[in-house]
């Protein structure tokens, strides 16, 4: 089975993230970068659909020489080979998703998985795009996935419950929360991971679709107050919504 | 210049086992303290992680990763449990490491990759009733008897005993102090009852019996009555692997001081605002730093070969009194939640006071600094 991951770098999400001075991109200063939490879901399937039913793992990233760091992570974990498509510039979704197409058609593989989204941007974009791209299946949110032969089972989130769909090899599937747990790397792989060669190539351009204006920090949230039932507290809600929150 | 930056696979190997502990360690620490046991499939995962011979060469079985890599990993695992790190640190540190240092290259290649892989786990048999801090005092003797060495005596305080496979034991033998190989299964061994400790609860220590156990001849390691600065330079590793078990707690212990000061509140305001409490915060930062800076420093001396004993002492020395100290200052900070088992620290506070003790008593840290000194004039 020839296996696409695609995997991209990420802030922690336990770090604490401060708007950089042009007000479009995060300040990197302090920032600890990781592996998209879902794609290390992705990746885990990826190496467990290998070990099942043979084949090679390819890892991917699009990105700039650092996300390289995040591929040797990959090749920790046990894939077979890295590839970063490099490009230095800012991108939006559908730059990631062209790239990802573009490099796919030059190696074929029987499935592509992807995170259902980075915990960066969380645009959810990407595997959408891709399929479109690829002319394949996509499905999206993948919580449980059975591969027998060409037929692919797959049960994804929906709101309120579950969704059972089956679709066939080729196709893409997008990783959430619960598909598997993700393994550590082990000592001796990440040692060797430092000796394995990533392959590099050169980004594919694409006219900007999605153009960040700005971002900001959400407004902290204020603590809940709670009142009793008496009169004077009624009073006082009317006064706070007068006074303090001005919505009345 | 000097560059004090980790390398990527060093950074790598922190995330793997901070990952580890904050998942699978943190949750049960509390746990393994009061059950006075590690469950065993921790111990498994710890063995499958690759985490049992992180520090030994790759031709061995190791994972390459050298000292400074070994008190990466000891500080992750000793932030989320000291028991845990005392288990890998006897096991790695000071029982596989001194057969390591000990062994002829033939004897490296037929010992080492059971123990490096952890499918044979370790201990480290010096100290004895009546030699303790004198572990030259030790009573325990070897004798030949056709091509078979013959083992009598009573080891004292030997952590992993009930389960380890291998015994690195120091003994006495025609030439002075010699190291033995000793499997767990040979007959004539017999292992003491767990002692009941204040600390590190989770970690198993006990005495070791000898009663005409018998071992090939072949399984003295290294030369015949050298053994005794084999047990030294090991101890050299342990004591800086010690400094990073007890660096990885102090971290721990100072974030969450941070945290709950700017949390709790009385008179109407965070705690934080008190200059007595930011005080107590930043005396914790500043014993962090040099404690830190030290260790690394140390630890990437050993693995150039140019450490001394004396700057394992002083390492050793420190770390073990910063921990103590922020391990009070934290509980301080806390109030009468630190005091609570509640939270995880009063267990580091009672985890931390071992290191005073094992691996050589503060004092006698003292006395290899000063010994040192004094044969130099002083010079460091
Ligand atoms: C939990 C635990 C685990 C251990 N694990 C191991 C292990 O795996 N393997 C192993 O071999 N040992 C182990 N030990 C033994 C440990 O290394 C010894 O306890 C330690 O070296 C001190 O020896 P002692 O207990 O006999 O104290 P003593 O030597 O009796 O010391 C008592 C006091 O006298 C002081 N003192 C002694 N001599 C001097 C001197 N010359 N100058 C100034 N002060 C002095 C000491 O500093 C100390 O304060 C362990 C001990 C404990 C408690």
């Amino acid at each position: 089975m020839n296996i696409l991951v695609c995997i991209s770098r990420v802030p922690d999400t336990a770090s604490r993230v401060i708007v950089g001075s042009d007000g479009k991109t995060i300040d990197p200063q302090g920032i600890k970068y990781i592996v998209n939490p879902y794609d290390e879901i992705a990746l885990e399937e990826g190496l467990r659909l290998r070990e099942k039913n043979g084949g090679t793992v390819t890892a991917l990233t699009v990105g700039g020489e650092s996300s390289k760091e995040q591929l040797r992570t990959a090749l920790a974990m046990g894939v077979d080979s890295a590839v970063i498509v490099k490009t230095d510039s800012s991108f939006d979704s559908f730059f990631v998703a062209n790239n990802i197409s573009e490099y796919a058609k030059s190696i074929n593989p029987d499935i592509i998985l992807l995170g259902k989204q980075s915990v960066d941007f969380d645009s959810l974009q990407v595997p959408s795009i891709l399929g479109e791209l690829l002319g394949l299946p996509s499905v999206s949110v993948v919580t449980k996935l059975a591969i027998e032969g060409n037929t692919v089972t797959a049960e994804r989130e929906i709101e309120g419950g579950k969704e059972v769909v089956e679709t066939s090899l080729p196709c893409i599937i997008s990783a959430q929360k619960g598909l598997n747990d993700p393994r550590y790397p082990k000592l001796p792989d990440i040692m060797k991971a430092k000796s394995k060669p990533i392959e590099e190539k050169d980004a594919v351009n694409s006219d900007e679709r999605v153009t960040v204006m700005g971002i900001e920090i959400p407004l902290k949230k204020r603590a809940g107050i709670i009142l009793g039932g008496e009169d004077k507290d009624i009073d006082e809600v009317v006064r706070l919504l007068h006074e303090e929150s001005k919505v009345i | 210049m000097i560059d004090f930056s980790f390398t990527e696979e060093q950074n790598m190997l922190r995330e793997m086992v901070r990952d580890f502990a904050n998942n699978e360690l943190k949750p049960i620490a509390q746990k393994i303290d009061e059950e006075e046991s590690i469950p065993d499939y921790i111990i498994d995962k710890i063995r499958e992680l690759g985490l049992l011979g992180a520090s030994f060469p790759i031709e061995y079985g190791g994972s390459g990763f050298g000292e400074v890599g070994y008190c990466i990993m000891q500080e992750e695992i000793a932030r989320a449990c000291l028991s845990t790190a005392t288990f890998i640190g006897a096991h790695q540190s000071i029982g596989t490491n001194s057969i390591y240092i000990g062994s002829t290259e033939e004897q490296r290649q037929r010992f080492l990759p059971a123990l490096t892989s952890g499918e044979k786990i370790a201990a480290y048999a010096l100290t004895e009733p009546q030699a303790g801090s004198d572990a030259f005092n030790l009573k325990t003797r070897a004798e030949l008897d056709g091509n078979e060495w013959i083992l009598n005596g009573e080891k004292m305080w030997i952590t992993n005993a009930p389960f380890a496979n291998v015994f690195a034991v120091f003994a006495r033998t025609k030439l002075g102090i010699s190291l033995f190989y000793v499997p767990a299964e040979t007959p004539g061994i017999s292992i003491g009852a767990p002692e009941k400790k204040m600390g590190i609860r989770g970690s198993k220590t006990a005495s070791v019996t000898f009663d005409n156990a018998r071992i090939p001849q072949d399984y003295l390691i290294g030369r015949e009555g050298k053994a005794f600065i084999y047990a030294m330079k090991t101890l050299d590793a342990g004591r800086i692997g010690l400094g990073a078990a007890a660096l990885g707690p102090m971290k721990e212990l100072l974030e969450l001081s941070t945290v709950y000061a700017k949390t709790r509140k009385q008179f109407d305001q965070p705690i934080a605002n008190f200059q007595a409490v930011q005080f107590m915060l930043a005396d914790m930062a500043a014993e962090i730093y040099g404690c830190e800076s030290m260790l690394y420093r140390t630890a990437n001396d050993y693995d150039h070969g140019v450490v001394t004993s004396r700057q394992a002492a002083i390492v050793k020395l420190r770390c073990s009194e910063a921990l103590d100290k922020i391990a009070d200052l934290a509980i301080q900070v806390h109030g009468g939640m630190g005091y609570s088992r509640e939270l995880s620290i009063e267990r580091v506070y009672r985890d931390s006071r071992i290191n005073r003790i094992f691996e050589g008593t503060n004092e006698i840290q003292k006395l290899v600094i000063a010994n040192d000194l004094i044969k130099r004039n002083g010079k460091m």
